[in-house]
């Protein structure tokens, strides 16, 4: 179905002003797709999010199957589009948002006059002023739930963290404000924010700035959870956060901000509950996200050059996942791999592991296996901390193993 | 102004060098008090502030020029081996600030307790750190104060009273008052520093803290190293009142120039004596950094290079300890640049041994990280290899 889809698309879109038609056209295959969604997922919530869904089918282009061919021939079909790295991607989205509606804006530390640690928001300030870019002082526990209660009459904004391990201060607001109101409230206020900032591990940052809170964050009830890892889906889904009226956690990395790629032209919306499909196959499920996708990629050359045939899916959706495009993908091969950045313990793996085995445990030919960050705090020394994560020849080897 | 006159006197003394080289040897080893003025009074906040008049010794004066050249010489050292890629991640270079570190250490002792934010480089190096640990640590060898574990932003020493390097901004506040609080628990007539910044002053659990060290006299003086940028943010861009030692309202503050060691050791000294009799305190050193916020920011896009330069010609604490070494015929120009040479050859000397450290063995990286084995296994990526068990 995907494969029509972008069939339609291709075909479809010669000009910038053809993005009604296209999606139009969309229409009605994406509400098809839609249904298949709401039964497979069981848990309660996918009702609220299928009629967001449905009411955002109009604007949502559902590019995320990536392939070779589909690309080339959106390509061909297309206008070339624009390379640039990820972090301009970044503010691509974030501007094209603040444009379009004038309740968004940002806050954070040195978003404004500096343009960013990060200079995702560079220009910006000059562009829309320093209440809309705010400066805020090093405050994260209270500018984050001055965020929200921003959020709760009606502005969207945007809070960066400079770093996402200084949203640890933040916490509380994050979980019992951010996270709980909508439901508290009986529905009264919606709390449509985007947290988002570079987590991960870096270039020897040290303990404190090496964190992974997505482990922390994910069972927060309220709150959806997105990672991205290419200039395409970063755009895509900083758009569709900022225009989710649920409150979303964007994570980005330290690493991936200079990835360049050449993104298109017109304007796209990714779907915030759905996985990547990065490399179709047949052996093997590779399930992965943000910056170990590309450890995986790098594996999956050398597998293929040993004859095996990984399926490589970025899950992207931490919360909740898309256990439609993985449960075909396991009914599939039958076999598992998860390779996250995340610690063993209690991290998005682990989740998955219990998700995936309770949902699918009769296709499963073997043990699922979670290759992810040894628990201890990130040293700083390089040796040691490229011990604590997951390396393309560990991967390899458990597909080996995987696969005997 | 004074130093005029004293250096003409200099001039006049010039010629007799030779002869009185003897006797200044005496009296660079002497520890006959000299009297110096502090270059701006100190402004106290619900407080009488000290006098304006330092006592000191031509000692301690040779000392403050040593150990400030030193510290100098170390930051500049890591800034060309971070530029060289020995030294990777985070690096928050203190030059400029170097005053704040000796004054204070001339006012206590070891068993006092400092702890500060990140820019810990020449503190640890004030509260006994060498120049290996330091330089191997930044380095992430074996030989560093961490193991190599912690890097530039987690620098400790536990026998010389140092307790970090802290990485999240703030965070070390509540640490130190809880530092405070034991050295009242065990009375032990010690005081506790705590240093943070000026952009740090606006976090929440400063004043939760202060709240708490006051209601219970902890001996806490909150030391806020205003260098009047937090990272990219200007002070008066961050702060409604960016009078940051009359923030503490009900705890007195002082206001001290930051840049003038003297100044520092006559307000540090003044702190712990309120500390220990009244409970917290809040000092304020204006200060400033040359360099800019990290080594991955330039340090001039929000700042003027004129200003930079500025404040180099104008308050630069070595030069002052310099001017007045001069003045007070402590020791001439040559003897100051020999020991700003042996500074130098210190460092690099502490930088090549540094080099040759070796790496940390992979078994480290599950040391430490409980005290005693809880017999947790931590398996390799493909659970086949590394069994370690957490000792």
């Amino acid at each position: 179905m995907a494969a029509i889809v972008q069939g339609i698309g291709a075909t479809a879109a010669p000009s910038a002003s053809s993005n009604k038609f296209l999606l139009s056209s969309l229409g009605s295959s994406l509400l098809e797709k839609k249904r298949n969604f709401f039964v497979v997922r069981s848990d309660g919530k996918c009702y609220t999010g299928l009629n967001q869904q449905q009411r955002r089918a109009q604007n949502v282009v559902t590019n995320a199957v990536a392939t070779k061919e589909e690309k080339a021939s959106a390509a061909v079909g297309s206008k070339p589009g624009h390379e640039l790295l990820l972090f301009e991607a970044l503010r691509e989205g974030l501007e094209e948002e603040m444009d379009r509606d004038p309740c968004v804006c940002v806050m954070g530390e040195d978003v404004g006059h500096y343009g960013g640690s990060y200079k995702v928001t560079k220009g910006l300030a000059e562009k829309y002023g320093d209440l809309r870019v705010l400066d805020t002082p090093i405050a994260e526990n209270s500018f984050t739930g001055m965020g929200i209660g921003a959020a709760m009459t009606g502005l969207r904004p945007i809070v960066e963290g400079m770093n996402m391990g200084f949203l640890l201060l933040a916490f509380n607001q994050i979980s019992n404000n951010c996270g709980m109101l909508h439901y508290t409230s009986g529905g009264q206020f919606k709390i449509p924010i985007v947290i988002r900032g570079p987590g991960g591990v870096g270039r020897q940052l040290g303990a404190e700035h090496s964190q992974r809170l997505e482990s922390y964050f994910q069972s927060i009830p309220g709150i959806q959870m997105v990672a991205c890892s290419t200039a395409y889906n970063a755009k895509g889904l900083m758009k569709a956060a900022i225009r989710s009226d649920n409150p979303v956690i964007l994570f980005e990395h330290v690493l991936l901000y200079n990835l360049k790629e050449r993104i298109p032209d017109e304007e796209y919306v990714l779907n915030l509950e759905e996985a990547e499909m990065v490399r179709p196959g047949e052996h093997v499920t590779i399930l992965t996200y943000s910056r170990m996708r590309y450890h995986v990629m790098q594996a999956a050359k050398t597998l293929v050059n040993k004859g095996y045939d990984p399926e490589v899916i970025d899950i992207r959706s931490l919360k909740p996942f898309d256990l439609y495009t993985i449960g075909n993908s396991v009914k599939k091969t039958h076999r598992v791999l998860i390779v996250e950045e995340c610690m063993r313990t209690g991290g998005i793996g682990a989740s998955l592991t219990a998700a995936i085995n309770e949902n699918f445990h009769d296709h499963l030919d073997a043990p699922i296996v979670c290759l992810s960050s040894q628990d201890v705090p990130t040293p700083y020394a390089g040796t040691l901390e490229e011990w604590t994560l997951v390396q393309p020849a560990q991967i390899v080897a458990a597909v080996e193993q995987l696969c005997l | 102004m004074a130093l005029s006159t004293h250096r003409t006197t200099t001039a006049l003394l010039r010629h007799l060098t030779p002869a009185i080289s003897y006797l200044r040897h005496i009296s660079t080893d002497s520890t006959s008090t000299i009297t110096v003025e502090t270059s701006v009074p100190f402004t106290g906040h619900k407080i009488d502030p000290p006098s304006r008049s330092v006592d000191t010794t031509a000692q301690e004066l040779m000392s403050f020029f040593r150990d400030m050249a030193l510290m100098r010489r170390m930051e500049i050292a890591a800034d060309s081996l971070y530029k060289a890629k020995l030294i990777r991640g985070f690096c928050h270079l203190y030059d400029g600030q170097e005053a704040v570190a000796v004054g204070m250490e001339a006012a206590i002792t070891r068993k006092d307790c400092i702890i500060t934010a990140y820019r810990d480089h020449c503190i640890f190096l004030g509260r006994g750190g060498t120049l290996l640990e330091s330089f191997s640590e930044l380095m992430g060898r074996k030989d560093g104060c961490s193991k190599g574990k912690g890097g530039s932003m987690h620098f400790y020493k536990k026998e010389g009273g140092f307790y970090g390097g802290h990485g999240i901004v703030g965070a070390q506040i509540p640490l130190g008052c809880g530092l405070a609080f034991a050295q009242k628990y065990k009375n032990d007539e010690n005081v506790t520093f705590t240093l943070y910044g000026d952009g740090a002053a606006n976090q929440g659990q400063l004043f939760e803290a202060l709240n708490m060290a006051a209601l219970w006299d902890l001996p806490a003086i909150l030391v806020c190293e205003n260098n009047h940028y937090g990272m990219g943010t200007a002070e008066w861009r961050a702060a409604k009142s960016p009078a940051y030692y009359k923030r503490g309202d009900y705890v007195p503050g002082l206001k001290v120039d930051g840049m003038d060691a003297l100044a520092v050791k006559q307000a540090c000294r003044f702190a712990k004596e309120h500390a220990l009799k009244n409970g917290p305190i809040i000092l304020e050193m204006d200060t400033y950094r040359y360099h800019g916020h990290s080594m991955s920011d330039p340090g001039s896009t929000y700042r003027t290079r004129d200003e930079i330069s500025g404040v180099r010609q104008e308050r630069d604490p070595i030069e002052r300890v310099r001017k007045l070494l001069l003045a007070y015929d402590i020791a001439n120009e040559k003897e100051l640049k020999d020991i700003e040479k042996e500074a130098r050859k210190q460092v690099d000397e502490a930088i090549a041994k540094a080099k040759e450290s070796p790496l940390p063995e992979p078994s480290e990286l599950f040391t430490n990280v409980y005290v005693k084995g809880y017999g947790v296994e931590s398996f390799g990526a493909d659970r086949k290899e590394i069994r370690a068990a957490l000792p």
